[in-house]
């Protein structure tokens, strides 16, 4: 019997479960470190101190407490009720954001310092400053990291699949049930995940080629 | 570039308005900082019973015990994956074509794959009977070893040809230039990266309670369901004191790396340490 | 860098404040798991001298002068693990007690292992355990990978609710609810079917599901009568187990397939165990104190 033939439909069910939960949770720390990002490097201190804070404790927590949190205190204290979806996108998306925030800092700092003294001495703001000259710089030096930080968070989204969410790890536990070939399981799963990495891989080595030329 | 140059040293009416950002900032901070400490009171969270829980030596014992079975599996892991990481990067940069082919497939296919599928794939005895230990062992090793190759191979190639022309040119081979030139130039230039890989390993080691390793993750979990006080589950007061000693064993890690990186910025020879970010573009986090 | 320096340097202070710097009190920690075992009750088990059968798993035992038994750690009443001095208790851990007694192996010398639901199987096969004793339901797709001795109870699928809870009475009214089990339990596969019609999450362990019913994130678990009725007998005036049992959980003893000696020897301890008495005082004085009723034990077909 042939695993992936007979459960096409539990596949491909697993295989959006990861990718929708990439795709969500990819947008969410995508903005959310750019604002983490904009806090750290701001004049106002306790944006900067909230933002140093969210970096550290959420760069030094493995994933997986936060899926403990996430599941079982969140409910329990916070929001009582909450889809298990959103909890897995709140985990994932918050952890990767500190990544992305620190990625996007020191994206910023490559630009070199001329350009921002240029911008002020034309007599634009800060956020002026950040907008139209720091950022679309900074954007070329963030790509290459962004891509490895998007390929970890799909691969992270693992774990969510270990708790409650219906992912590709988590089919397995139910095909392993049925009494498939272990093996042959974990090959059709690590496909699954090789599509996602590479396809994001790809992605951006394509936008990094556009920026290339743009320069 | 320094964030100072992102904006002029304040006039008057920048003060004024940055003293007002700073007062909304920090009121926004703090009544979010309040409501969650209110929920809490409100469900009980503070009832001093609830925390009282660790203060019994049982269960400090018990999370002695889990902190040292992680610490095993990290320090077991660590050196593991070092000495994996320079194998496969001496493979990598070999000059037969297949050995290095060999090893381009094996650290692009195991860095793609969730460690978390690893190991459980190991541990139910893909490549044979295997403990939960030794399986978390041998997955972190894995992929940790796969990155840190590849940052070796940074490290490596960072070092200045010359140096390398320079031994050839006095007779070296190639094994020599390798272990007394390259590597350890390529080491300290790349300490820091492979501290902050070490941080990383040393987190995913909390993957060991889906294998039923009990490391601390996995009793934090026992603790906080089996542990009823007066009803409630002591879940919140768990994660709160096992987040405290994770954060703690990793910025201890980190703190390793700074002072590493700054005592070989301070030296003036030899090539200049990377800084100690943690090295993005190899790095799953 | 000074602000890492200092919050490390605190945060290592603190973690070692709290772990390494053992003592403090003694005794077990939050509510005294003594209402769930009545000690004195309990009966002790003669444990049997020479044994030989031949068994490859029962040899490895001897030699290592320990048997490793698997049980479950967080299920009131049946398998429990208080967690500040580890000790096991509940109705699973006395018949592992019994059954290895007549293997030879006094209380002492068991090595007790937590295993949790989902990785039963595996743990047997690969060897990781010697008995598997921890609600384990004998069905056929199990018996594939691995082999029972038993029966030693029957339990039932059942649901467990909230106390306030109005609408769920049982398997016919959990249409479009959230029914929260563990991973590839067989109440969880019943409860999916069209005829039921739950939404099902999926956790690996049923003390999570049991916050999760607490917490409101999930209506009802779904698992067996005595598993739930140990929890709410922990929950006392939170959850309630609604609705007849709507399926048959024959527990067995889970051993390495194959292992026929193995497997008669432990099926002989536990009819010898119920014959004399030992099976009922055992119950009475841990399942029996959750409010289950006791019920004759089953007729053992696997041995």
């Amino acid at each position: 019997m042939n695993v992936l033939l007979d459960n096409l439909a539990l596949f491909r069910e697993g295989f959006l479960g990861t990718l929708s939960l990439t795709a969500v949770s990819a947008v969410l720390a995508l903005v959310l470190g750019l604002v983490i990002a904009g806090f750290r490097v701001s004049p106002v201190p306790p944006l900067r101190i909230f933002g140093t804070l969210w970096v550290t404790v959420l760069r030094n927590t493995p994933l997986t407490l936060l899926f403990l949190v996430a599941f079982f205190v969140v409910p329990k204290v916070l929001f009582p009720g909450i889809n298990s979806f959103v909890l897995a996108v709140c985990a994932c998306g918050f952890y990767t954001s500190a990544f992305i925030a620190e990625a996007i800092r020191s994206g910023i700092n490559t630009v070199p310092m001329g350009q921002a003294e240029a911008a002020r001495a034309i007599g634009m703001s800060f956020t002026q400053t950040m907008r139209i000259v720091v950022l679309p710089q900074a954007t070329r030096a963030v790509v290459p990291p962004l891509s490895s930080l998007l390929i970890a968070l799909t691969k992270n989204t693992a774990i969510a699949g270990a708790f409650d969410n219906v992912d590709l790890f988590n089919i397995q536990k139910t095909l392993s049930n049925d009494g498939y070939d272990i093996a042959m399981i974990f090959v059709w799963i690590t496909i699954g995940y090789l599509i996602i990495t590479y396809a994001i891989n790809g992605l951006f080595r394509l936008l990094e080629n556009r920026l290339e030329v743009a320069r | 570039m320094s964030a100072s140059v992102l904006f002029d040293a304040p006039g008057p009416k920048a003060r004024v308005r940055n003293v007002i950002y700073s007062v909304v900032g920090s009121l926004a901070l703090l009544a979010l900082v309040a409501w969650v400490f209110l929920r809490l009171s409100d469900k009980g969270q503070f009832d001093g019973a609830l925390w009282d829980i660790f203060n019994y030596a049982g269960i400090r014992e018990n999370i002695l015990d889990a902190l040292l079975s992680t610490l095993k599996v990290f320090a077991l892991a660590g050196v593991f994956s070092l000495v994996f990481a320079v194998l496969l990067c001496v493979a990598r940069l070999s000059d037969h074509k297949p050995v290095r082919w060999v090893a381009v497939v094996f650290i692009d296919l195991f860095r793609s794959i969730p460690l978390l599928i690893t190991i459980f794939a190991l541990w139910v005895g893909i490549l044979g009977h295997m403990t939960s230990m030794w399986a978390l062992v041998l997955g972190l090793t894995i992929y940790n070893g796969c990155v840190q190759a590849e940052i070796l191979r940074a490290g490596v190639n960072s070092v200045p040809k010359g140096q390398a022309e320079a031994a050839y040119a006095l007779g070296l081979r190639k094994t020599q230039v390798t272990a007394s030139i390259l590597f350890p130039q390529a080491v300290r230039a790349m300490l820091p990266s492979i501290i902050s890989q070490l941080v990383v390993t040393l987190k995913d080691t909390s993957l060991g309670f889906m294998i039923l390793y009990p490391e601390l993750l996995y009793s934090a979990r026992l603790i906080g369901n089996n542990t009823p006080v007066n009803g409630v589950y002591p879940l919140v007061q768990t994660v709160i004191v096992f987040g405290a000693i994770y954060i703690a064993l990793c910025l201890a890690l980190a703190a390793l790396a700074n002072w590493i990186e700054r005592r070989g910025r301070r030296a003036k020879v030899g090539i200049q340490p990377a800084k100690a970010e943690p090295p993005v573009e190899v790095t799953k986090v | 860098m000074k602000f890492h320096k200092t919050a490390a340097s605190a945060a290592v202070i603190l973690a070692l404040a709290a772990t390494a710097a053992c003592g403090g009190k003694s005794g077990s920690a939050g509510d005294k798991p003594k209402d769930q075992t009545d000690e004195k009750a309990l009966p002790t088990y003669e444990v049997a001298k020479k044994v030989d059968v031949d068994s490859p798993v029962l040899k490895r035992a001897q030699k290592r002068g320990k048997l490793v038994i698997g049980a479950k750690a967080d299920q009131p009443y049946l398998g429990f693990q208080d967690q500040s001095n580890k000790k096991y208790s509940g109705f699973d851990i006395e018949i592992a007690k019994m059954v290895a007694a007549d293997l030879g192996f006094s209380p002492k010398q068991i090595q007790w292992k937590t295993v949790d639901s989902g990785a039963r199987e595996t743990a047997v096969g690969k060897g990781d355990v010697d008995l598997m004793i921890g609600t384990y339901t004998i069905n056929d797709e199990r018996k594939k990978q691995i082999d029972f001795a038993g029966p030693y109870f029957h339990a039932g699928a059942s649901l467990l609710v909230r106390k306030d809870e109005k609408e769920l009475k049982g398997p016919e009214t959990v249409k479009g609810k959230k029914v929260c089990s563990i991973v590839g339990s067989t109440p969880l596969q019943v409860i999916k079917q069209p005829k039921y019609g739950a939404k099902v999450t999926e956790l690996s362990k049923y003390s999570e599901c049991v916050s999760q019913v607490l917490d409101g994130q999930v209506d009802a678990v779904t698992t067996d009568d005595a598993i739930l009725m140990g929890y709410a007998a922990q929950n006392k005036g939170k959850l309630k187990v609604v609705g007849k049992p709507f399926s048959d959980e024959p527990y067995g003893v889970g051993l390495k397939k194959g292992d026929k000696e193995l497997q008669k020897a432990v099926a002989d301890a536990l009819k010898a165990h119920q014959d004399n008495g030992d099976y009922k005082k055992a119950y009475d004085a841990t399942l029996g104190l959750s409010g289950s009723k006791f019920k004759q034990p089953p007729e053992i077909t696997e041995k």
